[in-house]
């Protein structure tokens, strides 16, 4: 009796070991639907009509597939990596800083292609971005993307500016008067990616390959670029409202932005356009990524085949002034329009650094300045220091 | 042969207990008055102690981690290191400009607050006592975003301060000032005098309520006494009333250093984007995740306080509230 009470134990812990090795590899065929499906998103990013009718994808897929949606904003990229740490959610919509922090502490798990069907229908650019992709494995399904444009006022510019070197370097704008005060610059420590960008372009001999990847020679570099343009720059934007209205009422000519308020400035009538000038242009990428403990796969691998949707992708580009992961939303969304696509940049793909987060192990060079020091620096610079 | 009937006279009057647990409850309370004490007390003292000062060591402990330079993971062992980095050139930039503000605040606000005040306390009555609590009390209601985003309009290049100005034709003064180094900048609304601006007037009503308290407390006969001996207006106001409505002034300065102190959300959306104590504290524990940092800044406006607390108290500051 007791040798088999040893072996049920024995028995009972091999499967629960296995049970949890299983949860490391990816699922192999989808079952019925749990009930509910609890998803970490950025704002605007799963809406459900309730902010205005017209835009709602989730009702339909709730009717469907009987799956409840539960959202979690969060605001911030570490907000999000710490409700995946936390546990109890199935997904996260995360940016490039936090999705290879997620594989990298195995809070998400690979995802199995071929349960989404629509994954053919993804962007070819995207398909195997390094930002979720590790060793050939998929940590997540391409959910939007958008770049930071540099947005410029009509009257002030005839032609679309060429360079970033327009909120960089003190200058006349063509209208004749200095750009002191009448730019803006984003109030983040990411903004030194912009900075080392335009640095790439104009100073070769820095040797700058990535702008996320800096030594320290570099990065001094940005900092220098970037205490010239705490002289020129009166406000950092950091709310996209308050851009908007600095556009409007503070005489801001021109700064990056996103298309966001370009759309917003466009919309009021606005003498506002944008462009992504010759050095290129920073910009985001988000992926829907499956919590490695997921409760409720199923219902998971269901709303990343419905996030792949034509008409929620293309709604949400819209709502969100993003670009849709899925080619084909482009064409024939309402909402979305006939141009849309192209107004938020879905062309210059290649012209854009998607956002990484910098850490002191780098690809391009022996050693890098991680990113806690651009947040403090990046303090002191906009402090005049 | 009852038990009762055989009490000694020396014996201590114990009486027989009533029987259920409600009866048991009720004698131990009468028998210990202090278990009933204690049992009440329990709650509060739980939250006071758990939920308030445990929060708030829990911080003050952040503040002896550090963050590793590389990993940027925090390192649980006690050091002063956070603390030494709050003396960073850029940190103690932060600080000065923080606490300067506060007091510049503070001075402005009682100036301002002093007259209207005086007028409440001395002249105002009936209705328009009440009006006046109404226009004092009335901007407290609304939502303190609302007016904050308001002033961002009036202060704006092109907001409605600038064309009034223009039209009085006083816009060389508001560019002379904004040219000033450190005070100006490209508009009202992106320097440090806009930001200066919209805290006295989000703070004012804070200074004008206790000062006319102490300045009700001021009997009237005094001041006439003071002009009777000869006194001119201003040493009546130099030796008499000034002195007894300090302890008002100093109980409303302590409101409006102390919010001046902790606020980030006025900085960031009017002002030049140099960072305030709390801007630094939320930029430092969100973005950057440097809890150790975040935590020795939020000590700095308490040991501020404690000090300014304790010179307050020797002035009295307390009887005034």
């Amino acid at each position: 009796m007791k040798s088999f009470l040893k072996t049920c134990t024995a028995m009972t812990l091999a499967l629960g070991l296995s049970g949890q090795a299983m949860t490391q590899e990816m699922l192999k065929e989808l079952g019925k639907g749990e009930g509910q499906v609890n998803i970490v998103a950025w704002p605007g990013y799963i809406e459900r009509g309730e902010s205005d009718k017209a835009y709602d994808w989730v009702t339909s897929f709730e009717k469907q597939t009987g799956c409840k949606v539960n959202v979690k904003t969060a605001a911030t990229s570490d907000e999000m990596v710490a409700l995946m740490n936390e546990g109890g959610f199935d997904l996260v919509t995360a940016s490039g800083d936090a999705s290879l922090r997620l594989v990298a502490g195995k809070r998400v798990q690979p995802i199995n292609t071929d349960l989404i069907p629509s994954w053919k229908t993804v962007d070819e650019r995207l398909q195997n971005a390094p930002w979720f992709t590790v060793d050939k494995v998929h940590y997540g399904v391409p959910y939007q993307w958008g770049p930071n444009v540099l947005m410029y006022n009509t009257n002030v510019f005839k032609e679309a500016p060429k360079s970033w070197n327009i909120v960089f370097e003190p200058m006349d704008f063509p209208d004749g008067k200095p750009n002191k005060g009448r730019i803006q610059a984003y109030d983040g420590p990411i903004h030194i990616a912009d900075a080392s960008n335009y640095l790439m372009a104009h100073k070769p001999e820095l040797g700058i390959k990535d702008p996320y990847e800096l030594n320290e020679d570099q990065y001094k570099a940005a900092l220098d670029l970037l205490r010239v343009q705490r002289t020129l720059v009166g406000r950092y934007w950091h709310d996209a409202m308050i851009q908007v209205d600095d556009f409007k009422n503070e005489g801001v000519v021109a700064s990056g932005s996103w298309p966001f308020q370009v759309n917003l400035l466009k919309s009021e009538k606005q003498p506002i356009a944008s462009t992504i000038p010759e050095e290129g242009a920073t910009g985001w990428a988000d992926t829907t990524m499956m919590h490695v403990e997921a409760a409720h796969p199923n219902c998971a691998y269901m709303w990343l085949e419905h996030s792949l949707e034509p008409k929620l992708q293309g709604d949400l580009a819209a709502w969100f002034g993003s670009n849709p992961a899925v080619p084909a939303a482009c064409k024939g969304n309402e909402l979305l329009g006939e141009e849309g696509c192209k107004t938020n940049g879905f062309e210059d793909f290649d012209k854009i650094k998607f956002w990484r987060t910098p850490v002191s192990k780098c690809a391009s060079q022996s050693e890098c300045v991680p990113y806690y020091r651009w947040v403090s620096d990046y303090i002191a610079v906009i402090g005049g220091r | 042969m009852s038990a009762s009937a055989v009490i000694p006279a020396h014996a201590p009057a114990i009486l027989p207990s009533r029987g259920g647990i409600a009866g048991a409850l009720s004698d131990t309370f009468w028998r210990r008055p202090k278990v009933l004490l204690f049992l009440m007390l329990l709650p509060p003292l739980l939250w006071l102690g758990i939920v308030y000062l445990g929060s708030l060591f829990a911080l003050l402990l952040q503040s002896f981690f550090s963050i590793d330079e590389f990993s940027g993971l925090i390192n649980r062992q006690f050091t002063l290191k956070t603390y030494g980095d709050l003396f960073q050139a850029a940190n103690l930039d932060i600080i000065i400009r923080t606490v300067v503000m506060a007091a510049s605040v503070t001075l402005a606000s009682a100036v301002v607050a002093f007259p209207i005040a005086y007028y409440a306390a001395r002249f105002a009555r009936g209705k328009w006592k009440a009006l006046f609590y109404l226009g004092i009390m009335l901007p407290l209601w609304s939502s303190y975003l609302v007016k904050i985003y308001a002033w961002k309009l009036i202060l704006a290049k092109e907001g409605i301060l600038t064309w009034f100005l223009d039209k009085l034709h006083l816009g060389w003064l508001l560019d002379a000032w904004l040219s000033l180094p450190y005070v100006g900048g490209n508009s009202l609304s992106v320097s440090f005098t806009g930001t200066f601006i919209v805290f006295v007037y989000v703070w004012l009503p804070y200074m004008i309520l206790p000062i006319q308290a102490a300045l009700e407390r001021v009997p009237g006969n005094l001041v006439e006494a003071s002009s009777d001996l000869g006194a001119s207006p201003g040493q009546t106001f130099r030796n008499v009333l000034f002195p007894l409505a300090l302890p008002g002034i100093v109980a409303g300065s302590i409101f409006t250093f102390s919010l001046t102190l902790g606020d980030y959300i006025i900085p960031q959306i009017i002002g030049t984007s140099r960072l305030f104590i709390g801007q630094a504290v939320y930029a430092q524990q969100g973005t950057a995740g440097n809890i150790p940092l975040a935590a020795a800044f939020t000590v700095v406006p308490v040991v501020i306080m404690g000090f300014y607390l304790w010179g307050a108290k020797r002035m009295g500051a307390f009887d005034a509230l």
